[in-house]
């Protein structure tokens, strides 16, 4: 039997990737929308819905950001919405270890469990940034270097929390009058280098136990931490070789934890442009990447490179013949992103090289190096792409993120799921009610 | 006559220990979505204006001082947060109260919270804001460390020194709730194609709040809200409670004993809602009942009303003529004092009436005959 694809819905985000322009973009903050995006992936036999986090706007030359989707609601609380409007679908929502406290984000999530009778994830992310932190309590209390083992930290004792009432303390026995088998359900005590705490917890074991985890981080830190604790991991590394590469370097660190390869699922984000033919999916995938990159947005992309205000820039001109600023402050802030540019002057000196070789402005630069979209063509060629992909080991299934805010998903699910399952290889029918069935992972 | 109001507090099965073990009574469900579904449309069918949901940062205990090894009552609740947001697709136009603590979390993820639970239920959401003084909920965030604080003893002068700086720092922590909701102008998103502007940043606005508790920056991550800023609302027993509801809340619960107690209370509190707080049992000996079940006599913060429908809505008449605005009705049992409450009170109150028909706004604020408030900033902005 052919391994089986495993798909999730990334609600689109605050990124240029999402197309607010669209005629036929909706609200990114009215309920609505959410359930548009989950009910299509529902429909569509998805695995998960997924939601991320941002927990400081974003700036750029010391003003928010105002060219993308700006604000989005709060992870938990929508997610608990959408259980109302869905039966099946996993609800995976992004929360931050280093502004939240374990007890508080543990009840949370058994909560959520609850209440989708087993459906919650939790992608466990960090951050350290003082930029963030001006919005907590705590400030920017945390070294960039602890920032995993607060992570570690925080899922071993929110673990330890789940843990703490076991399967069947709920007796609620009216003739005796005993409602609790052990009158300790809940005890815990949790010492660390991060985390003193200690007493009763105060929500029953969830129907999964415990929620499903997932993590995103990229590092070396991030792979081994999604080694040791994650039930799937996202990634960026959506090619075939990539994709080859990256999963059997985070599967391979998986028997140092006692773990088996199907133990951790490696699951990329991918975008999508799809069309009656090829042909017609590539133009539309050229015109949707004009859209992505405006004029403005093509300035603003630069200048995260350039580390400069390149307002004076005419984006259909030539790159500046300035060096980006390589000094400590970044133009750019609350932002995963800009750290990616690791050597700033060799990439500037490559991307002029390739604008004067293609004779391209500014923004057509940006639109090259921005990337294209994951999967382009006919429903027939993306399904067979994916399933290629899956088959030789460069995934195990992959996070959707539509361009177009909440009908995106509509005609991947129309024409390309109904093919995959054609195939056998994805699911028609959900085989159980909790998210652990559907991604094949133990309670 | 003036209408009155009718909000009615969720938890558990009931609020007598021992409601659980009643013949209809759901304990098996209590941490199902379908237990809290039904619950709350049995409300809305009697068109009350809210439900409260309680909640704490710890397992519920007998005790004051900690938690208890007890196995004969309910022990375990859900995010109250959570169980309204779950509630809210399945309701129209009941409003949606959770109880959330500020004294260990963050008001920057509180706030987003609430709006959110606002935008999923349309303008229906509120907030009972919940001050802990409990030493034990301090060890489970292991921040700092509180002594132990004995409900109803909170103006004795051993602890009002603390009880002060807890209700100092949930003043501060509303006050940058209600900018965080504010930060956004209700026009920001302009989607202006043009020039390539998702919003008008000048729109947006840093809350700098700059307290002895926390700092916080913003704007929140979340827009403002269908309400402008969901219903704030607080429980209080004495002096402090009451000047932190007067100064924080739209609406304070207070826990009278009779009608001139009601009276002199009302006078004192300064929000313009005062719910009065009262556990009721509306049937025939179901307290003492339960009370000889539980073995031991069952007390509460709040008057503790025993009786027929109509017996209780000459209480309710009675206290609203002494000043107090509506009432917040805690069962006994659920689901039979609820029920009995929307099946026979509030057709008792409405032939006398006292108690709305229908809905007649989509929005809790509307039900309760509040405004939509304006933007601090954007009011700022006018000015400049």
């Amino acid at each position: 039997m052919p391994k089986q694809i495993h798909l999730a819905a990334h609600f689109p985000g605050v990124n240029n990737t999402t197309v607010w322009s669209d005629p036929a973009a909706g609200s990114h903050i009215e309920f609505s929308s959410f359930v548009k995006l989950a009910q299509t992936a529902e429909r569509a036999k998805f695995d998960f819905f997924f939601l991320a986090e941002g927990l400081r706007l974003r700036e750029q030359g010391g003003q928010i950001y105002d060219l993308d989707v700006v604000g989005r609601p709060d992870t938990f609380t929508v997610l608990a919405a959408l259980a109302a409007v869905t039966t099946h679908l996993g609800l995976a929502g992004t929360i931050n270890s280093t502004f939240n406290e374990p007890y508080e984000v543990a009840r949370q999530f058994a909560s959520l469990d609850h209440l989708s009778g087993g459906r919650a994830a939790w992608n466990v992310v960090t951050s350290w940034d003082a930029f963030t932190g001006e919005n907590f309590r705590r400030g920017g209390f945390l070294a960039e270097s602890d920032r995993y083992s607060r992570a570690t930290q925080f899922l071993a004792t929110a673990t330890e929390l789940f843990d703490s009432w076991p399967a069947g303390a709920i007796v609620a026995d009216r003739d005796s009058g005993r409602f609790l088998r052990d009158g300790d359900a809940g005890a815990f005590r949790h010492t660390d280098a991060h985390f003193d705490i200690g007493g009763r917890f105060n929500v029953p074991r969830s129907p999964q136990g415990r929620p499903v985890i997932l993590q995103a981080g990229d590092s070396d830190a991030g792979r081994e931490f999604a080694a040791a604790t994650a039930d799937a991991i996202f990634s960026r590394h959506g090619t075939l070789t990539e994709g080859r590469k990256f999963s059997a370097d985070v599967k391979g660190r998986l028997a140092r934890y006692g773990r088996r390869p199907e133990d951790l699922l490696v699951l990329p984000a991918a975008t999508f442009v799809l069309g009656d033919t090829d042909a017609d999916a590539a133009e539309r995938a050229a015109e949707v990447r004009r859209q992505q990159v405006s004029g403005p947005t093509a300035i603003k992309l630069l200048e995260q490179l350039w580390n400069r205000d390149l307002s004076g820039y005419d984006p259909d001109g030539p790159l500046p013949e300035i060096d980006p600023d390589v000094s400590d402050a970044h133009i750019a802030r609350g932002r995963a992103s800009v750290r990616m540019h690791r050597d700033p002057i060799a990439t500037a000196r490559e991307w002029r090289e390739r604008a004067e070789a293609g004779k391209l402005s500014i923004r057509e630069l940006i639109i090259e190096v921005s990337g294209r979209q994951t999967f382009i063509g006919s429903a027939a060629t993306v399904a067979a792409r994916l399933d290629e992909l899956v088959q030789n080991g460069a995934a195990d299934g992959f996070i959707l993120v539509p361009h177009v805010t909440p009908g995106g998903l509509d005609e991947f699910a129309d024409t390309v799921v109904p093919l995959l399952q054609e195939r056998g290889v994805f699911r028609t029918e959900y085989a159980g009610p909790t998210l652990r069935d559907h991604l094949g992972l133990a309670r | 006559m003036t209408k009155l109001h009718l909000a009615v507090a969720l938890d558990g099965t009931g609020w007598h220990p021992a409601s659980w073990r009643e013949p209809d009574a759901r304990p098996a469900e209590l941490f199902t979505a379908g237990y809290w579904v039904d619950l709350v449309r049995e409300a809305e069918a009697g068109t009350l204006d809210f439900v409260t949901v309680e909640d704490a940062l710890g397992l519920q205990s007998d005790r004051p001082d900690g938690p208890d090894e007890r196995t004969d009552h309910v022990r375990g609740r859900l995010d109250a947060v959570l169980i309204a947001s779950r509630v809210a697709p399945a309701t129209s136009h009941i409003g949606l109260v959770p109880t959330a603590t500020v004294t260990h979390t963050e008001p920057f993820h509180i706030a987003k919270a609430l709006a959110t639970l606002d935008y999923v239920s349309q303008g229906r959401a509120g907030w009972r804001v919940q001050v802990s003084g409990r030493a034990h909920e301090a060890g489970h965030f292991g921040r700092r460390t509180l002594p132990v604080v004995v409900p109803g003893r909170i103006d004795e002068p051993a602890t009002r020194a603390v009880v002060q700086e807890l209700f100092e720092e949930a003043a501060d922590y509303v006050e940058v709730v209600r900018r965080l909701w504010d930060s956004w102008e209700d026009d920001a998103e302009i989607r202006d194609a043009a020039t390539g502007r998702f919003i008008d940043r000048d729109k947006l606005h840093y809350i700098d709040f700059d307290g002895k508790y926390f700092s916080v920056r913003g704007p929140s991550i979340t827009p403002r809200p269908p309400q402008g800023q969901p219903l704030v609302t607080a429980l209080a027993h004495a002096e402090i409670p009451y000047a932190f509801a007067a100064r924080s809340a739209d609406l304070t619960y207070v826990t009278p004993a009779d009608a001139d107690d009601a009276r002199r209370i009302a006078g004192r509190v300064g929000t313009r809602h005062v719910f009065a707080d009262l556990v009721v049992f509306l049937s025939d000996g179901a307290k003492d009942r339960l009370d000889t079940l539980d073995r031991a006599v069952y007390s509460s913060d709040a008057a503790i009303f025993s009786g027929t429908p109509a017996q209780l809505a000459d209480l309710l008449i009675e206290w609203q003529a002494a000043g107090i605005t509506g009432f917040r009705l805690r069962p006994g049992r659920l689901p039979a004092d609820l029920r009995s409450i929307t099946r026979e009170l509030v057709p008792e109150l409405r032939r006398r009436g006292a108690f709305r028909e229908a809905y007649e706004s989509p929005t809790l604020r509307g039900l309760l005959g509040l405004t939509r408030p304006a933007n601090r900033y954007a009011v700022e902005a006018r000015v400049a």
